[in-house]
């Protein structure tokens, strides 16, 4: 219990350290930027395919209960509001976090582990900096990026179903589909990927950062960072779902 | 100067350092000799501000260590190289862009100039083909040449070796005390080695530093050191002999 204490002691420092980095030089926007498209090129195809999948599942599941209230012409809005409000966002950020979380975490653990974080700290480089600020940003700016095209390929799983049920257009179909979808859906929703970014950074990187007991520990730090990235993903999300309801109705 | 006073560091119940005292002067080189788990390497922590000592006081040129701020220390550790164990060179960058990574973060550097500097570096300790190759791709000689060459690629005045030979055959173990035998020479650095060989302390030192439970045991010449009385350093002289 002392133990965990002392863990969430620590993780709370090491996020007022981030918020502090945000103001000290070097700014590393170059090698932020290169993390931010590792993150979005190591994840694009399995957001890809899971929006894609997601997107399908979800019309053929809907389409035969909506048809029996008559609803069939509501399908492309259901899924609409289902994917950008929230299925889109939760599963791009699980699949991040068991994807790229792992990787951060492993990355900084095996780096932690064979000294190479201290030497970077006896050489005043600012490890911080260059290793935890800049995978925390990057996945901040990668999350509603792959957000937005993992509901992008949905929206197309859903008309994939459509078409070959009821030979819809692409156009009707995405006409229907945006009919109630106004900004008081895309930017909640939106803002919430980028604190779905920030909780799997921080919690990769922290759990990274502070590797210790040699390899074991680097592959408990990934495990970890996974297993609490995606928990407190959900948990979150619980708490942003509540907070939007609250604020926009 | 680095003064070493009363240094004391523990891991919970774990004393590891227990009164540590120590000098070294400008432009010498000490060795510290001692057993695996000894403490030799915390020391040299302690001293870089990896670790904080419990107690005593480390002074480098005058600095108080422990009561620098981030800004300070960064600063002083700007004038030291630090040669790790097992090179800890950056392991997804190559030789090049290790050397370039400490130039580049603490000033802009025409890309010229800074494969010259680079190239020079490796020069001086004799791996200058490696520059293109990634750590991965080198024995564990040329790496630890390579950890040598960006611990000096800031012209540091103090540079800490940790076990800098340990692991590697004898001849390339000899190659390397040459190399820093040499940076001495040419550099005037001020050295704090650690090892466990009492040869290779032998070669490279002026002073030789005994540590052993957590204190400094003996310190001085290979000469007195050879005449101390104390049991451990009369049974670390009879296992070398034993050896040799």
């Amino acid at each position: 219990m002392r133990n965990w204490l002392e863990q969430i002691g620590q993780f709370m420092l090491f996020i007022g350290q981030f918020f502090r980095s945000l103001l000290r030089r070097p700014l590393d926007g170059l090698e932020t930027l290169r993390q931010t498209h590792e993150i979005g090129s190591k994840s694009l195809l399995l957001v890809g395919i899971s929006g894609l999948s997601i997107g399908m599942v979800l019309a053929m599941q809907t389409s035969s209960t909506l048809a029996r209230f008559g609803g069939r012409g509501l399908l492309p809005s259901m899924i609409a509001v289902a994917v950008l409000r929230e299925i889109g966002p939760i599963i791009t950020a699980l699949v991040v976090s068991g994807r790229v979380g792992a990787g951060i975490a492993a990355q900084l653990g095996s780096m932690r582990v064979t000294e190479q974080i201290d030497a970077m700290e006896v050489a005043a480089l600012y490890p911080f900096g260059y290793l935890v600020r800049t995978r925390i940003l990057a996945c901040l700016i990668a999350l509603p990026i792959l957000t937005i095209y993992a509901d992008f390929l949905a929206l197309m799983g859903g008309y994939v179903i459509m078409f070959f049920q009821q030979n819809i257009s692409l156009k009707l179909y995405f006409s229907s589909a945006i009919r109630f979808i106004d900004l008081q859906t895309v930017l909640p929703a939106v803002a919430k990927t980028a604190i779905f970014g920030f909780i799997i950074g921080s919690i990769a990187t922290f759990t990274g950062y502070y590797t210790r007991h040699g390899t074991r520990g680097v592959g408990q730090s990934a495990m970890i960072a996974v297993v609490l990235s995606s928990l407190f993903v959900i948990v979150a999300d619980v708490l942003l779902v509540k907070l939007t309801l609250i604020l926009f109705g | 100067m680095i003064e070493i006073d009363q240094v004391y560091k523990a891991f919970g119940a774990q004393s590891v350092l227990n009164g540590v005292a120590l000098r070294v002067d400008a432009g010498e080189t000490v060795a510290i000799l001692g057993r695996s788990g000894s403490g030799k390497s915390v020391l040299l922590k302690c001293l870089v501000g990896l670790l904080r000592p419990d107690r005593g006081t480390i002074r480098i040129d005058g600095q108080e260590v422990t009561a620098l701020s981030a800004a300070q220390l960064d600063q002083l550790r700007r004038q030291i190289g630090y040669v790790f164990q097992n090179a800890a060179l950056y392991d997804s960058m190559t030789v090049e862009e290790n050397l370039a990574f400490h130039l580049t973060r603490h000033q802009s550097m025409a890309p010229d100039r800074l494969r010259q500097i680079i190239y020079e570096k490796l020069q001086t300790v004799g791996v200058e083909v490696a520059l293109h190759k990634y750590p991965s791709e080198l024995s564990g000689g040329m790496q630890k040449r390579v950890g040598i060459a960006r611990a000096l690629v800031l012209d540091p005045k103090i540079i800490l070796y940790d076990e800098p030979t340990s692991g590697l055959d004898p001849i390339t173990s000899r190659e390397i005390e040459d190399l820093m035998i040499e940076l001495k020479k040419r550099m005037g650095v001020t050295s704090l080695v650690i090892t466990h060989s009492l040869q290779s302390a032998r070669r490279i030192s002026d002073r030789i530093a005994v540590l052993y439970q957590g204190q400094i045991v003996a310190f001085g010449r290979f000469d007195e050191i050879a005449q101390s009385e104390h049991p451990f350093v009369q049974e670390y002289l009879a296992a070398v002999n034993l050896e040799g």
